[in-house]
């Protein structure tokens, strides 16, 4: 009886210890958060001190996947545990697969679960929009003057003179293929859109899962099919955006996969579910790392892309950890891990010494030339994300199609 | 045809359950990272690793905490609602036990997107307690169940009589009533703790930056480099909850998924 | 006038402490006890679970505006207009209901023997063992077991190989409608057997017996004794497998490339934060819940669980 007794307040004691202990999960409570030092990170452009106050021990970011790296993919890609050393914020990084995934998951509990954020551009402007991020002074940040000048206040993410994070990198969504399967080397993304070039591939095409990826098909369009007139392929007009939707859903049959889980697509990709298809260079790392024989292409239409933003909740629980964490990653040694290990181009070029020598195992010679990290016309070349809003930002005025038809869309699309 | 047939159906069912077991445990020993077939090599590696694992072990102590935390409110809440239900008439009687239905019946995304809702809009935060009351909320209906079917085979007249002994409320729960009820509330408890053990979409939307044990796997089955060390942990679990289950399939005779019989 | 005999060396009782003495005088007052105990389950259950559904249910009837992404909080049908009009909803909503029906006749029919065995012909020993087994795979994580299919149902997997090995390739479902059928299936296999045994071992033994000195033989005796009386079990145990399926939305993105209901609501709130859509399409699988335990408590359902 004494025993059932003991038992039963077990649970109740889990409870309790549970409600008093709040919502973190076990973290180093042990790090020191001064009392009297003001937090020089309050979210105000003009407050900001140039130095970042003592960190808060804990850093809850949102990330994609590969941009927190701690070594146990490849141990030479670790610029996680020496920032938690030196700073003593622990982080918590959690991949995201979408940027609309991103938005929902900083808004959460109202901005107070994630610090922070690595916002493509078709998250950025909503994210500021709508008040979740907050406006940060980039001087408190050295290497932010050596970032490239294309970036250092471009407007997916420096709204009214005021900047809502850091840069982080860029890359295009290439084209993947198994060289021992397509034939030829495609040169065209009319390999996954063109009916009679696509017909071999039946069931081992592959696209992202993501509405965003209608535009990709517009981008086609824009080449294929100039008399629809698409400039931009995120503000597209109803006639240009049904034609777009009209070649999804024509490609629909012959897509064996769609992918917002990147590791489905390295999966896919080497058990030979798929065959070509868009991807971003952090799967052509891996699977070529794994020895399956794939390579990618920038197709002749040219690319969608991602310029990624480090931002700041506007409410967030630890703003000092976030802010060195910004200031880390805009470190030349970390960008060449970072730009390395995932392939993409650093936003800040003074990594090239490294990255020209070589990190890890991804390396490549002349990566930055590669990678055309200071090529700012390249750079205009790729379209990169943003939220298709219904002002078409050009003389066509306010008739463009809405993201959130886009998003309607898509699921028609899948069906 | 009868026997054998009924035997050869029932060893094909159990290996139809055992199969993809058996793949979990084999490619807990696969050498690769790349979960490719036929495995190549074979390599324990992966078992210090994983003992190893700092998150792992947070992420399995936060399943326990919320375990345990959402187990004892179903006990309470349920065995509460069995004990009115069962002894008492009143309006709206047959309403309960449709409703304590409603969180297990309702599709996981419907009750975690509900919740979601409150949790953000009365900005308390989503801490370990908001896990516990998502899981709490559909546990309720196993202790519930358990309970109201020990309760119909038990009658009154025992407690009755115990009264009459003179023994009053307190003294007939505790030595009458509790302990028939005893294991109906532990087979009930130990299928509630399970079902909030492995579960995995409330939690998604009632958890903030906590992971219980189902959500540290399926993030860590995301990163193709990690899935190694997430079969050997399933492997872990199935082997240390043999006993455990095995105990209670003997303590409850078998009772019923949300149990009944016995 | 007589005065009752009383023993004069026996003390009063002393008083019993306060709680026993509240508990003691809650034994007359019903209402008040019945109040007691419904109290603390039912405000936890209005307040917190059919509170959030029914604001929930209300968001159904708001809409997202899209021009500043925020939810408009004025009723309007437009989100039920959409759900009606556009077929792909109607497709899926299809789909997803097919798919949890086969899901639970298979696993009806694949749970019936393993439930009659451990019921009615294993030793009680062999029972506790065979009941372990039936609930083990339920504790290797619900993610790694669909992760596990995904790798027997990769291209020149261990299914291929299988069917390879038999002489039937390319038989292999892959990755594909057919696929979730049988993951569904594996997965909440469990959960009906549970039910179904805990029926079949309800039925006296004799009832077997007299069944059979009325001349019925196995066939009859299982259709016409057996069936009627295991309904209720089967009822139950399908409540599990219907449901289990109709909200899913993990498996359906693993080992399919189809959308269900659960992926349109997932990808509605978490993509577009669209969660007046969400809700109204979440209204479905209430609805479609709500008449199938309504149907299942009249089979008896609900004292089978």
């Amino acid at each position: 009886m004494r025993r059932h007794r003991f038992l039963a307040l077990l649970p109740a004691l889990a409870i309790v210890v549970a409600a008093c202990g709040g919502g973190s999960s076990p973290a180093p409570t042990s790090q020191p958060t001064a009392a009297g030092s003001t937090p020089s990170s309050v979210p105000s452009a003009a407050a900001a001190a140039p130095t970042v106050g003592p960190g808060e021990g804990k850093l809850n970011i949102i990330i994609w996947a590969g941009y927190a790296e701690d070594g146990s993919n490849v141990p030479q890609y670790d610029w996680v545990h020496p920032f938690e050393t030196q700073t003593g914020c622990q982080v918590n990084a959690k991949a995201a697969d979408t940027s609309d995934e991103m938005v929902t998951l900083m808004r959460q509990g109202g901005g107070s679960v994630y610090d922070g954020v690595s916002a493509s551009g078709d998250a950025t402007l909503r994210l500021i929009g709508n008040g979740d991020v907050a406006a940060i002074d980039p001087t408190m940040f050295p290497d932010f003057a050596n970032v490239a000048s294309f970036l250092q206040d471009a407007p997916h993410y420096v709204v009214g003179g005021k900047h809502y994070g850091v840069p982080h990198g860029w890359g295009g969504n290439s084209l993947m293929y198994n060289t021992d399967i397509v034939k030829p080397a495609p040169t065209s993304w009319n390999v996954v859109f063109d009916p009679t070039v696509a017909a071999a591939y039946k069931g081992k095409i592959t696209d992202y899962d993501s509405p965003i990826y209608i535009a990709d098909a517009a981008l086609y369009l824009k080449a294929h099919q100039p008399d629809l007139g698409i400039t931009d392929p995120y503000e597209l007009t109803q006639p240009q955006f049904d034609a777009t939707v009209a070649l999804l859903k024509a490609q629909h049959p012959w897509v064996g996969d769609y992918w917002s889980l990147y590791s489905k697509e390295i999966d896919n990709f080497t058990s030979k579910a798929v065959v070509v298809g868009t991807t971003w260079p952090y799967q052509v790392n891996t699977l070529q790392g794994s020895g399956v024989p794939v390579k990618s292409v920038v197709p002749s239409e040219g690319m969608t892309g991602w310029a990624d933003t480090w931002m700041m909740s506007s409410r967030a629980a630890h703003p000092n950890c976030m802010l060195k964490w910004m200031g880390w990653m805009l470190t030349p040694a970390v960008q060449a891990m970072v730009a390395e290990s995932f392939g993409e181009s650093p936003a800040n070029p003074k990594a090239c010494d490294a990255l020209d020598t070589g990190v890890g195992p991804y390396k490549l010679a002349n990566f930055c030339t590669a990678y055309r990290v200071n090529d700012a016309s390249y750079y205009s070349t790729i379209a990169f994300w943003k939220t298709p809003v219904a002002d078409c930002g050009d003389g066509r005025g306010q008739t463009c199609v809405d993201y959130s038809i886009w998003t309607q869309k898509w699921t028609e699309i899948k069906g | 045809m009868g026997r054998l047939g009924l035997r050869i159906a029932t060893l094909a069912g159990f290996a139809f359950l055992y199969i993809p077991i058996g793949i979990i445990v084999l490619y807990a020993f696969n050498a690769q990272r790349v979960q490719a077939w036929p495995i190549q090599q074979y390599s324990t590696e992966w078992f210090a690793a994983a003992i190893n694992n700092d998150s792992v072990r947070d992420a399995l102590l936060t399943s326990i905490e919320v375990g345990l935390g959402a187990t004892f409110i179903a006990l309470v809440l349920g065995s509460l609602a069995a004990f009115a239900v069962q002894r008492y008439r009143f309006f709206g009687r047959d309403t309960v036990s449709f409703a304590l239905v409603l969180p297990i019946a309702l599709p996981g995304i419907v009750t975690g997107m509900a919740l979601n809702s409150t949790i953000n809009a009365t900005g308390i935060g989503f801490t370990i307690f908001t896990i516990i009351v998502g899981h709490a909320t559909f546990c309720i209906v196993v202790i519930y169940n358990n309970v109201i079917a020990r309760l119909r085979r038990s009658s009154r007249s025992i407690e009755e009589a115990s009264m009459d002994l003179g023994a009053d409320s307190w003294q007939t729960f505790r030595y009458i009533t509790f302990p028939v009820i005893r294991t109906a509330l532990l087979a009930g408890g130990l299928l509630a703790f399970a079902l909030s053990f492995d579960e995995i979409i409330v939690t998604t939307f009632t958890a903030g930056t906590q992971e219980t044990l189902p959500i540290w796997i399926f993030s860590h089955l995301r990163l193709p480099n990690q899935r190694p060390i997430v079969n050997v942990v399933a492997v872990f679990l199935i082997v240390l909850s043999a006993a455990p289950v095995y105990l209670a399939s003997r303590l409850s005779g078998g009772t019923g998924v949300a149990g009944s019989s016995t | 006038m007589t005065t009752t005999a009383r023993s004069p060396a026996t003390p009063p009782p002393p008083p019993l402490p306060a709680g026993r003495r509240l508990l003691g005088g809650l034994y007359q007052r019903k209402k008040l006890q019945l109040a007691l105990l419904l109290a603390a389950p039912t405000s936890w259950f209005v307040f917190l679970y059919l509170g959030s559904l029914a604001v929930l249910l209300v968001t159904a009837f708001w809409y997202l505006d899209p021009k500043t992404s925020s939810i408009v909080h004025s009723l309007t049908l437009q989100n039920f207009v959409t759900l009606v009009s556009e077929p792909v909803y109607r497709t899926i909503a299809l789909r997803t209901v097919t798919i949890a029906a086969l899901v639970t006749i298979t696993d009806a029919v694949i749970a019936f023997p393993i439930a009659y065995y451990m019921a009615r012909v294993a030793a009680p020993r062999t029972r506790s063992i065979l009941f372990m087994l039936v609930l083990l795979p339920l504790w290797s994580s619900y993610v790694v077991r669909v992760y596990a299919w995904r790798v027997i149902l990769s291209p020149n997997g261990p299914l291929d190989w299988f069917f390879g090995l038999i002489g039937l390739p390319g038989l292999s479902p892959g990755f594909s409608d057919t696929s979730m059928w049988l993951v569904f299936t594996y997965l909440w296999l469990p959960y009906m057997i549970l039910p179904i045994y805990a029926g079949l071992e309800r039925i006296p033994r004799s009832y077997f017996e007299a069944s059979a000195d009325l001349g019925g033989r196995n066939m009859t005796t299982f259709r016409r004794i057996v069936l009627p009386l295991v309904l209720p079990a089967l009822a139950a145990g399908s409540i599990f497998t219907f449901s289990l399926t109709l909200g899913d939305y993990i498996t359906p993105k693993l080992v399919s490339n189809s959308q269900f209901i659960g992926n349109v609501i997932y990808d509605s709130q978490g993509v577009a934060n669209n969660v007046p859509f969400a809700a109204a399409f979440a209204v479905v699988p209430i609805l479609i819940m709500g008449v199938y335990l309504l149907l299942a408590r009249r089979l008896g359902a609900f004292d089978a669980l």
